[in-house]
């Protein structure tokens, strides 16, 4: 009843927030929405509950993780919108279908992360991809409409390409349910490991595509980029994630069925690739929303690395899938607020925040660290975790690649971000008061705490993963990382 | 050799001129004129052939001999199809290379007497017909291809005779396919609509008709008879794919035949009065899909 | 192979072709109509008991993939008023040989795939093929709306392919497949009118702003 309730609420919230008049009401709608899904979850973690529709809906650890994520961000996607709708100026296409859309990415999302049953999985997925698409063109111009054309059709192939996948998996089967992740796996020693292989070439593409691994990223610094910048987070922190997790059900039954041989260097291949792409192109990057897509396109790299390296490197892709959302969501978020305030995300447009949005400058910064994986931030925690399982397992030579890269990505983002924060501010003759400065357009404008609640509260939750990772999270993330054929540190 | 592909061979080349006849009475019935009647070739034959003959004085022997040649060729051609359905005049292994290459020497002759008028506008037809040929050709050999996989048997009374029939209801969406890359193949061959237009009379847009403009009297009969001869026989080709004849019985078979010729020559004013004469650069396209067509057969066949 | 589905697929592939070799942009939408409606067909051929099952993806096919869509495409081009790709990446007789390539490469690979019994051995080569073709289209051809018929061709392909998992696959799965495509294309063609808009042409060759 539970889990029909998570998928359900936001499809009816989504609905109502499409038919109803009231501004308030719509708000009221999505961040009711937005807790009593969040509440569902956390009831989640505390006990377990039975899978519906004959095991098609079911919560298991992987999963669990990834809903977690959704819903986080999208508690603080929630809050952010008050403050957004308020301040920009673009001509949205009416804030009823804005708020809809958020809703209805919320129901589809959910239904990826609950669904065991891998064609609905897939319906799930394509659902995320449609709802987000409106949200892209937001801004209703050539920029933009490049942007969702170029989503659209990407993501559409990457998309079918991924049901040819789950069709080559049905093929594959003998015996049990078709498709139901549980029976793939009890049974996997019966599944014709030609068409399975078949199948997760397939997976890798199409849900690597949504994912954005190089060389299937060519939509995301574009979308990223011309998105509003909280839909930015929730594409970088939420549908990445989803899309992973189709990725990670196809690796499960692989693992289960003994093929780790086979897929361990075609993910190690997306992998490295990523990572060397996302340096290439974030060196002398000048806006900061693409910035950060590329930043995406490293971390989904590092997420499939821990996946290839295997061992305890699935651990640490379990963690890093949890630490990457979280820290997504705060810079999207972050930066959102600079677009407000100066209009554009262009980093050499964009100088001396710190003086004159203090808050977000401080934000920024330690955006900067915890994406970069800086100690004490989660993302340290499993990078670190990610390459000590690649020397375990004597990939020396991965571990001091990836080593030089992440330096390199490092470099690349400190320069920019590091301008941007403590840079001369070029609108130094405006006023700076407390809480009195001028936007771009010329309206005051303030740090209001909805702009600032959700990115603090995701900054505070990557800091406490760096320093401490409560048991029952810890013991999460050891199922995950088992079902994906790994073990614990 | 026997008496029934003979006979059917003399019924093929009285009847040939009828075909073009047809193809145009249907082109003008469709676009709402009268039109020629369907005997006009016959009066045309029996006009040029009482004309005297004007030569150039630039042009040589060649010229004199093309037509001989190009109607030689193409009556040696005829000797190799099963026109009765069962047996050819003439039979041997790979027999079927040699029909395309008698139709290719046909259209050498044709292209030498053109340039030997030293016309630039000869020249110019001249090449348009041998790259046009150049793109047909393959299809042709694919859609031989096709057939000798279907049969097993690489003489052209084989392929279009006994053992077809009696692979062909196994074979049949291939055999379409085939029929269909032939008909596009026909259509190029005998310079009709969407490939070349019969009736147009400037010289830049014409292919065929351009190559002959030199042409007088009977050499000029001679032409028009192998062109017309030309189209029977490559229609037999496709009637015979359509309906295996083999077993039907002789007069039976020819008189299929004879229809089947007729229904070609009526579909192909159905298409000339439907389509428009494609751009040049657009043909190639045309007859590399029809290529493409064979070429799915054999994969089909290969299966 | 002498059965009404084969023939059916046969089709299939020759309407691949006549999408590959037309310049008119509605012909290609009228091409894929009516690829949609042998489709519909393929799974009454295959499956002659005619099972509600059979018949409600028929008939949800035909309204889909054989109605509502091309006449949406055909809006598109009307309100655009344009007619013909202009400049296709690989000229059309190269993607005509090239989708052969495709098909004989389909055929070629389809008997290695170790799939269980089915009821045509056509059915994998087919979906293969028409998938490819649809990426070919997709990728060589720059009107947004060929680009649209290409994808068309492509679900098409994964069509074919589902029907040879017909009997493992449940109905409610096949009702998301068209669904999603439906909405997929609807989205995508809300884009394309506003391409219309603000370019003054469906040509997503110009959707060149964004670059690194």
């Amino acid at each position: 009843m539970l889990l029909f309730g998570l998928i359900l609420l936001p499809v009816m919230t989504s609905l109502l927030a499409y038919g109803s008049r009231a501004h308030g009401v719509r708000m009221t709608l999505l961040l009711a929405t937005a807790i009593g899904h969040s509440a569902g979850v956390a009831t989640l973690w505390t006990r377990s509950v039975p899978g519906v529709m004959s095991g098609w809906l079911r919560v298991d650890a992987l999963g669990l993780l990834v809903l977690t994520v959704v819903s986080l961000l999208f508690l603080a996607v929630a809050v952010y919108t008050f403050g957004f709708l308020r301040h920009d100026p673009s001509r949205g296409p009416g804030r009823g279908l804005f708020v809809a859309c958020l809703l209805a990415f919320l129901a589809a999302a959910t239904l990826v992360a609950l669904s065991h049953h891998l064609a609905l999985l897939w319906v799930g997925m394509e659902a995320t991809t449609l709802s987000l698409a409106p949200l892209v063109f937001h801004r209703r111009n050539r920029r933009s409409l490049e942007a969702v054309w170029k989503y659209l059709i990407l993501s559409s192939v990457g998309i079918g390409l991924a049901l040819f996948g789950t069709f080559f998996m049905a093929a594959a089967q003998t015996t049990g349910q078709p498709l139901v992740l549980e029976d793939l796996v009890r049974h996997a020693e019966t599944l014709q490991p030609g068409l399975l292989r078949a199948a997760f070439v397939f997976f890798l593409v199409g849900y690597g595509t949504k994912m954005g691994l190089a060389p299937l990223h060519s939509w995301k610094p574009d979308t990223y980029g011309e998105a509003p910048g909280l839909v930015g987070a929730l594409m970088a922190g939420a549908l990445t994630s989803c899309a992973f997790l189709g990725l990670a059900r196809g690796t499960t039954v692989m693992a289960a069925a003994g093929q780790a041989a086979f897929m361990r260097p075609a993910l190690l291949a997306f992998g490295l690739a990523s990572l060397v792409v996302s340096a290439g192109f974030i060196i002398g990057q000048t806006d900061m929303k693409r910035l950060l897509a590329y930043s995406s396109v490293e971390h989904m790299g590092l997420l499939v690395l821990g996946l290839g390296i295997g061992g305890a490197g699935s651990y640490g892709t379990v963690l890093h899938l949890l630490n990457n959302g979280l820290t997504k969501g705060l810079l999207f978020l972050v930066v959102s607020n600079l677009v407000l305030f100066y209009g554009t995300s262009e980093a050499d447009k964009v100088t001396g925040v710190l003086r004159r949005a203090p808050w977000s400058g401080a934000l920024l910064l330690t955006g900067l660290f915890a994406v970069t994986g800086s100690p004490p931030f989660g993302l340290f925690v499993s990078e670190l975790t990610i390459l000590g399982a690649a020397i375990h397992r004597d990939l020396v030579w991965l571990a001091i690649v990836m080593v030089v890269l992440l330096a390199v990505i490092f470099i690349g983002m400190a320069r920019m971000i590091l301008n941007v924060v403590y840079g001369e501010a070029n609108h130094a003759e405006e006023s700076t008061g407390t809480g009195g400065a001028t936007g771009w357009d010329g309206k005051p404008f303030r740090e209001t705490w909805p702009l600032l609640a959700g990115p603090l509260v995701l900054a505070a939750l990557v800091l406490l993963l760096g320093v401490h990772i409560p048991a029952p999270l810890h013991a999460l993330l050891d199922q995950a990382a088992q079902a994906l054929g790994g073990t614990a540190p | 050799m026997s008496v029934s592909s003979l006979l059917s061979l003399l019924v093929l080349l009285a009847l040939a001129p009828v075909l073009p006849g047809i193809a145009n009475r249907v082109k003008s019935a469709l676009t709402g004129r009268r039109g020629a009647p369907i005997l006009q070739l016959y009066f045309d034959l029996a006009k040029l052939w009482r004309r005297g003959v004007v030569y150039s004085r630039t042009t040589t022997v060649i010229f004199r001999l093309a037509p001989v040649a190009l109607v030689a060729t193409t009556l040696l051609a005829a000797w190799l199809v099963p026109l009765d359905g069962t047996t050819s005049l003439v039979t041997f292994p790979g027999d079927l290379v040699a029909f395309a290459g008698l139709l290719a020497l046909g259209r050498f002759a044709l292209v030498l007497g053109a340039l030997d008028t030293g016309s630039s506008f000869e020249g110019m037809g001249a090449s348009r017909e041998v790259t046009l040929a150049s793109f047909a050709e393959p299809g042709l050999f694919l859609c031989f291809t096709a057939l000798v996989l279907a049969t097993g048997d690489l003489h052209l009374e084989g392929m279009l005779g006994r053992p077809l029939a009696a692979v062909w209801p196994a074979v049949v969406p291939s055999l379409l396919l085939v029929a269909t890359s032939l008909f596009i193949i026909t259509l190029a061959e005998t310079s009709r609509v969407p490939v070349d237009d019969p009736l147009t009379h400037l010289e830049l847009t014409m292919i065929h008709e351009v190559m002959v403009l030199d042409h007088s009297g009977p050499d000029l009969a001679l032409i028009l008879y192998a062109a017309a001869l030309k189209m029977a026989l490559l229609g037999s080709l496709i009637v015979s794919v359509l309906v295996p004849r083999a077993t039907l019985g002789a007069p039976v078979a020819l008189g299929v035949l004879v229809g089947g010729l007729l229904l070609v020559a009526t579909v192909i004013g159905v298409v000339e009065s439907v389509m428009a004469r494609l751009r040049m650069n657009r043909i190639p396209q045309l007859l590399v899909a029809a290529a493409a067509l064979a070429g799915f057969a054999v994969i089909l066949l290969l299966r | 192979m002498h059965s009404f589905h084969e023939l059916l697929m046969l089709l299939v592939v020759l309407t691949n072709f006549w999408i590959l070799g037309t310049t008119r942009l509605s012909a290609a939408i009228r091409a894929v109509a009516i690829q949609g409606a042998l489709l519909a067909a393929l799974p009454l051929a295959l499956d002659p008991g005619l099972s509600p099952h059979v018949l409600g993806l028929a008939v949800g096919t035909l309204v889909v993939k054989t109605i509502l869509l091309p006449m949406f495409l055909l809006r598109a081009i009307r309100e655009a008023a344009i007619r013909r790709e202009i400049e296709p990446l690989i000229g059309y007789t190269a993607s005509i040989l090239l989708g052969a390539a495709i098909v004989a490469l389909a055929f070629s690979v389809a008997p290695r795939l170790p799939l269980p019994e089915m009821e045509s051995t056509l059915l994998v080569p087919v979906a293969l093929s028409t998938a490819m073709i649809g990426l070919l289209v997709l990728t060589t051809r720059s009107k947004a709306v060929t680009q649209v018929t290409g994808y068309l061709i492509f679900e098409n392909g994964i069509y074919v392919f589902g029907l040879s998992q017909m009997e493992r696959v449940p109905f409610l799965v096949e009702v998301g497949v068209l669904l999603d495509i439906f909405v997929g294309v609807f989205v995508m063609g809300i884009v394309l009118f506003h391409i219309n808009r603000e370019f003054d042409s469906l040509d997503s060759a110009r959707l060149t702003e964004l670059h690194d």
